[in-house]
């Protein structure tokens, strides 16, 4: 059938099963936006800013497991996204993002609203396209939804001129796919995967270490049952929360720079470290030299590139980890569960030795507090997202997660502002499910815009905001590394945030107890319409336990005892 | 920063389209890193293209920009090479009022020879492995050469 360029993307989101677009239009765009107009086989979620429809896509696509799409025109536009196809890809969010481009005659002429946007998103895309003629159109797009969502998942960026979108051409989206340069190895080697079993047999401290591959793979059950039925306790990174419920007796908890005590200490302690679909990022390992010094590694990956990187590999297994792990499950009674019975001794009297914990205070409500109330009474009801900074890692750490896809967070880049919109696509996705964002006073400005997207498109996130009144991550650093000089982090200066929903429709409130908070959710959830709480906490709570920058996991700085009064 | 540096010879093969050069070159600059030299030309009968990459950094590094080499879409294969016969061009231009013949030697000791003769000027050609080449253009300094240009090198596997 021969069609208009722009014709020929709404017929490609819909032969994907696309049911819905986060954009915002512009010159270059029209086109499309046109198109979009005449159809109904998909929302188009108008947010107000292009940084914020990126970070919506993600949300949805990591709520749903699709690959989200967003839309924006050339130039400004384009730019104002990058910040989020650059989220996506260090977090393999498996993405399709499509750009207005000026006309091909004036490319390259400094026209109004241009800039070279492959040039710039090269190096924060999985792959990439300028398309020159619409005859090209369905292939190439054929072509992003395969890479976005195929191997390492992650953004690609389509950029189309405005002259091909109205281009006519022949469309047929049944072509076939000749990527003879791209065929991501799935399947992992079935005698390295039997060689890595029996090394796990014959270790005696053995530990999963649990990563976000896990999730993208949709293999959370799997590794569940990998996890059981061998009885080998395990730490999950920041990325692959919720793959383990939160009370699952052999989940030590996250590792890392802000893992716990238990968590870390067994990392440092295992002689075989079994890694699934986690990356050994700085954040997580500490001082390289002296992570998991005394222990073999297994490391399942798809991406090869990710292998030895940093941490080399004793038994290197490049494929899906859903794959990797049924085959592993075959393995499983050559292994003896009984004899890890000492080293979960071990791990528990870490445990113990120190917990997880906070002190409460009787004056002023703790961040930890708020983030346990809300897992308490909400729990599995709630899908929760977050900005970036402490309540991020409070969050992490204190809510009891029990469903991969349930934590929505930007890990790898750590975009301030990525919460809100992320939430907005998170409740445009499962709409049945509460949808919480845990932010901070500091990263909620990032986006607080997305109040009109919420209020408009009817989608009620709930953004708790831990106020302390600081930027708090740097603050905490500058408290413990820089002697307390309080560079341009003091942030008591701030609006009135529940005037602030108010003005945009939204619904504010002021706690600062615990019974204010209380009667603020519940509230916030009965009224169904998006809402800031702006919660009062403690202004000099510290994320504890912490490795400082560059330390060893096992030199942790921890949760100072509590003195007597 | 650049520990061990050593001299890597890569190639790459890759589907012949628009910004694959970049794709390539981006994972280099990226990371700090000098391309030494660079040909790419099209694979005769094929919609591929070989690149000769040679750089110099640490293996460590070396190896990470293979693997994210391997991952670009349309690159089709990576080789680190090790043993190869690798060779590299050099024209040189020198005034025709030099020792024509002392430098006609030099360029037979270096599989070359005189490939252009002009009213003021010739032109000189040696194909070799690009150490030679480096002695090459020592030996012939002192006939006062106006201009040098080096192809960057070739490479295959033994």
């Amino acid at each position: 059938m021969q069609i208009s360029g722009a014709q020929m993307v709404i017929e490609a989101l819909i032969a994907e099963g696309v049911d819905t677009v986060f954009g915002y239009p512009g010159g270059a765009i029209m086109n499309v936006y046109d198109e979009i107009y005449k159809q109904d086989k998909f929302q188009h979620i108008l947010t107000r800013h292009e940084q914020a429809a990126v970070h919506a896509a993600e949300g949805y696509s990591k709520a749903s497991g699709k690959v989200g799409v967003s839309m924006i025109t050339s130039g400004p536009g384009f730019t104002n996204a990058v910040t989020g196809l650059a989220d996506a890809y260090m977090d393999s969010i498996p993405l399709v993002v499509i750009s207005g481009q000026v006309p091909m005659s004036l490319i390259g002429t400094d026209a109004f609203q241009e800039i070279d946007a492959v040039g710039i998103s090269r190096s924060c895309t999985k792959h990439n396209y300028l398309v020159t003629d619409a005859k090209d159109l369905p292939r190439v797009l054929k072509e992003a939804f395969y890479i976005a969502r195929t191997g390492r998942p992650g953004p690609v960026h389509v950029d189309i001129p405005k002259d091909v979108t109205a281009q006519i051409a022949e469309f047929d989206y049944d072509v076939k796919l000749d990527l003879e340069t791209y065929k991501p190895h799935v399947k992992g080697n079935p005698r390295q995967i039997k060689k890595a079993m029996e090394a796990i047999a014959n270790a005696k401290r053995p530990l999963f270490y649990l990563g976000g591959g896990i999730i993208n793979s949709n293999a959370a059950n799997e590794v569940r049952d990998l996890v059981h039925t061998t009885g080998i306790p395990a730490v999950e990174t920041f990325m692959a929360r919720g793959t383990l419920s939160y009370d699952d007796k052999l989940l030590i908890g996250m590792l890392g720079m802000h893992g716990s005590y238990a968590a870390n200490m067994a990392m440092s302690e295992t002689d075989m470290v079994i890694a699934l679909g986690a990356r050994f990022d700085d954040r997580v390992t500490g001082k390289l030299s002296e992570f998991a010094k005394n222990a073999g590694v297994i490391h399942v990956d798809i991406d090869p590139a990710s292998i030895s990187k940093l941490v080399n590999a004793n038994y290197p297994i490049v494929g899906d980890i859903k794959n990797v792990v049924v085959e592993m499950l075959k393995h499983v009674p050559m292994i003896k569960s009984d004899n890890y019975e000492p080293w979960r001794e071990t791990i528990e009297n870490f445990a113990q030795l120190h917990p997880l914990t906070f002190h409460e205070d009787s004056e002023r409500l703790k961040p930890q507090w708020v983030i346990k109330r809300v897992g308490e009474l909400l729990g599995d009801d709630a899908n929760i997202s977050t900005d970036v900074g402490q309540h991020q890692m409070w969050t992490s750490q204190f809510y009891p997660f029990t469903r991969p896809r349930q934590f929505i967070s930007s890990g790898g880049l750590g975009t301030m502002g990525f919460g809100f919109p992320a939430a907005i696509g998170v409740k445009a996705a499962s709409p049945e499910k509460t949808s919480i964002n845990f932010t901070g006073d500091g990263s909620i400005l990032m986006n607080c815009q997305e109040l009109m997207t919420a209020v408009e498109k009817k989608l009620p996130v709930i953004n708790i905001i831990l106020n302390n009144n600081f930027l708090g991550m740097v603050r905490q650093w500058q408290t413990l590394f820089y002697d307390k000089r309080y560079s341009e982090t003091d942030l008591s200066v701030q609006p009135d945030f529940v005037k602030l929903a108010e003005a945009f429709g939204g619904i504010g409130y002021r706690v600062s107890t615990k019974e204010e908070f209380d009667v603020a959710l519940k509230e916030a959830i009965e009224r169904n319409i998006v809402a800031f709480i702006d919660v009062k906490v403690e202004r000099l709570e510290n994320v504890m336990p912490m490795v400082p920058s560059g330390g060893s996991l096992f030199n942790m700085m921890l949760l100072e005892k509590k003195e007597s009064k | 920063m650049n520990d061990n540096n050593e001299r890597r010879v890569v190639s790459v093969i890759v589907v012949n389209e628009a910004s694959v050069l970049s794709r390539i070159t981006d994972l280099f600059s990226g990371r700090g890193y000098n391309i030494t030299s660079l040909t790419v030309a099209p694979i005769p009968e094929s919609k591929y293209s070989r690149l000769t990459i040679v750089t110099s950094g640490s293996i460590r590094v070396i190896e990470q920009i293979t693997k994210q080499l391997h991952k670009l879409i349309p690159v089709l294969r990576v080789y680190e090479h090790s043993d190869l016969v690798e060779k590299e061009m050099a024209l040189v231009k020198f005034p025709i009022t030099e020792n024509l013949s002392d430098i006609s030697a030099i360029c037979n000791a270096y599989n070359g020879k005189i490939v252009n003769v002009g009213n003021d000027v010739i032109i000189t050609m040696v194909a070799d492995e690009p150490k030679r080449v480096d002695h090459y253009l020592e030996a012939i300094r002192k006939y006062n050469p106006k201009e040098i240009v080096r192809s960057g090198a070739v490479a295959l596997e033994r």
